[in-house]
């Protein structure tokens, strides 16, 4: 039963496992409260910076400051902090055209659907409209999803959305 | 006030191998004064998110100087920024703000509260390691050399004369120059940094 459990979660290390794979070296974020096991286990990674911002669209300036520096940054932030950053992600990440794997926190999203919070029913449209590709990432076995969104970022020099649809603990379903 | 183009020239002597990024009306003039163009580069692209990429830069490449010019009303748009350029506390970042009071590009309308902002403070209460303020062009060049010598983060405000702008968009000239593109892969060329 419990391994039943475990693997109905998705674990931060799953996340953090598909960072190092993919050669992650900036995690830049705001921590939300439903990410703050990934926060921590993140911050104990000798291989990663973790760049926090106080406000989302700061991320993608930063993003595309550390990809001209050569660096790999990912975009770890929430739903309504994606909606905020929507001129940053068209100036700052379309327009300067690199891979760029934006994790996002899908707050209000049930599989159910049965949404708790407005912002989900934008999440999907808003991406739609920019023209992102995006992933939705439940469980642990959906980890390859992760690094699917890496090489298809890398393919089309975009940004790309991983959508947590469960953040961490089980409690969407 | 002081006219942004003798900032720079007052600037340029001490640059060094800085990169240096430009950003408003009176960043434009640095492209007339620079002679390391290959270290330029433009992070224009959102209003305000320019300081944001050019501390992404800094953190990006430790061993470089990172100097931006900023204007007061990109800042404004992102005020933020101050905190999180602090927390990160880059020693190789240096925050220049050519704060001419106004939207010079839109017709010459003031920011909000414009001439009542003290920059260089907010910038000292959000954690930069120091801040400076200038309005007189001797006082500017007898410091800026020691200025640049300091560990960062530094902000240092700077009042400049408003040049502004008035003819519709299409009726401006062009200026020309190098794309946001040509400039990334010129500086990435000029680092050895693979494209």
């Amino acid at each position: 039963m419990a391994t039943q459990q475990q693997a109905q979660i998705l674990r931060p290390e799953t996340l953090v496992n598909a960072f190092q794979q993919n050669g992650v070296t900036h995690v830049i974020t705001i921590p939300d409260s439903e990410t703050n096991y990934l926060y921590e286990l993140m911050l104990e990674q000798p291989w990663l910076d973790i760049v926090p911002v106080s406000r989302e669209g700061e991320a993608f300036g930063i993003a595309m400051g550390l990809n001209l520096a050569g660096k790999t940054p990912v975009v770890l932030i929430q739903n309504t902090g994606m909606l905020e950053s929507g001129d940053s992600i068209r100036g700052m990440a379309l327009d300067a055209g690199f891979p760029l794997v934006m994790v996002v926190g899908y707050r209000g999203w049930t599989r159910r659907g049965k949404i708790t919070d407005s912002v989900a029913r934008y999440t999907e449209p808003f991406l739609h409209a920019f023209g992102i590709n995006y992933y939705l990432v439940e469980y642990d076995a959906d980890g390859d999803r992760i690094n699917t969104a890496f090489e298809e970022a890398r393919a089309t020099r975009r940004p790309v959305a991983v959508l947590i649809g469960d953040e961490y603990h089980g409690w969407n379903r | 006030m002081i006219e942004a183009i003798e900032v720079f020239r007052a600037f340029e002597p001490y640059r060094g191998k800085a990169i240096v990024a430009a950003t408003g009306t009176s960043g434009r003039h640095w492209s007339e004064v620079s002679t390391y163009p290959t270290r330029d580069v433009t992070l224009g692209g959102a209003m305000g998110q320019a300081t944001s990429a050019a501390l992404g830069l800094a953190l990006g490449l430790p061993d470089e100087k990172v100097v931006l010019f900023d204007s007061e009303g990109a800042l404004l748009m992102n005020l933020g920024v101050l905190a999180t350029i602090a927390g990160k506390a880059p020693k190789n970042f240096y925050h220049f703000l050519l704060d001419n009071e106004c939207y010079a590009t839109t017709g010459g309308q003031p920011v909000p509260n414009a001439s009542n902002i003290d920059y260089a403070s907010l910038a000292k209460g959000a954690g930069y390691a120091s801040s400076y303020h200038f309005d007189d062009l001797e006082d500017f060049t007898i410091s800026v050399g020691e200025i640049l010598n300091e560990p960062g983060p530094v902000f240092v405000s700077v009042k400049v004369v408003p040049e502004i702008e008035n003819l519709p968009m299409g009726m401006r000239p062009s200026r020309g120059g190098r794309s946001r593109a040509e400039m990334f892969r010129d500086l990435r060329a000029e680092l050895g940094i693979a494209d």
